[in-house]
């Protein structure tokens, strides 16, 4: 199994509520307010059926739609197979890298 | 060869030693070691390079970790290759079992294999669906040959992974 790291969310901690502290900004707002896609690019080494398999376990999809997108890759060279808040794009970019597909994350739009 | 599935390993018989050479040079093939294609596609961009700080934080942190994972892949795949290895007569045939837990480790070491091979030699889509180029003839064929044979390795094992997933959900 492929074990990934996974960073401790901000909220997590002691469930007393302190003073709320502003964090600095380091993100454009358009960052922010943009939604992020991950994006499975073709790879022709790579077999279909494993390709399926790694959409099964990293997104949760059933076969059809890992078939779908599967297909999609083969036939269009990309496929985008999530869009979100940019960290966890991040989390499933790494994830995909660990089973050597083709993944980048790219702005929505 | 035959490849089947006994109670929870897959059992590789038959080897013929071509076969089992092939089987032993796995680990060896997953380096991509001086070849920049094959290390470029092991660890590809996470963005476009215009996404400088992603770019950064990747090399900085998921890089190395990628690198131990596959790493660590490569070192259980190697130590099951050690059943290869003996006092057998060496034209004998031999017998590789692969423990079900073992699974996803041979999935990413045949997997890194097949990239660096075809990133080193460069195959064209046609090459890669050519799989009754015969007789091998040059380096380049028998490399092709090893691509799709990792690549039936794989398709089997991961017949077997779903097999066993079913399984575990009944």
């Amino acid at each position: 199994m492929t074990v990934m790291r996974f960073s401790v969310p901000k909220n997590a901690g002691p469930s007393t509520v302190d003073e709320p502290t502003i964090e600095k900004e380091t993100r454009s707002k358009e960052d922010v307010d943009l939604p992020w896609q991950v994006v499975v690019h073709n790879d022709p080494v790579n077999l279909m059926s494993y390709v399926t398999m790694v959409f099964q376990r990293v997104f949760g999809y059933p076969r059809e739609k890992a078939e779908r997108h599967m297909l999609e890759v083969h036939h269009n060279e990309r496929s985008i197979l999530w869009s979100g808040m940019r960290e966890r794009g991040e989390l499933y970019v790494q994830q995909l890298h660990g089973y050597l597909l083709l993944a980048t994350l790219e702005k929505a739009g | 060869m035959e490849i089947c599935r006994l109670n929870n390993e897959i059992e590789i018989s038959e080897l013929d030693p071509f076969l089992a050479e092939l089987l032993r040079q796995i680990p060896a093939s997953t380096d991509p070691e001086g070849v920049s294609a094959a290390e470029r596609r092991l660890f590809s961009p996470p963005a476009d390079p215009s996404e400088t700080e992603i770019c950064a934080e990747w090399k900085l942190y998921v890089k190395p970790e990628l690198r131990r994972l596959f790493q660590t892949a490569t070192e259980t795949v190697a130590a099951d290759l050690e059943q290869l290895r003996g006092n057998e007569k060496a034209f004998a045939n031999r017998t590789l079992r692969i423990p079900s837990k073992h699974a996803e480790a041979w999935l990413s070491a045949l997997n890194q294999a097949r990239l660096v091979i075809a990133a080193k030699y460069d195959f064209t889509d046609g090459e890669l669906c050519d799989h009754y180029r015969s007789p091998i003839g040059s380096r380049r064929d028998l490399s092709l040959f090893q691509v799709n044979f990792y690549g039936f390795l794989q398709e089997f094992i991961l017949r077997e992974l779903d097999g066993w997933d079913k399984r575990s959900e009944d």
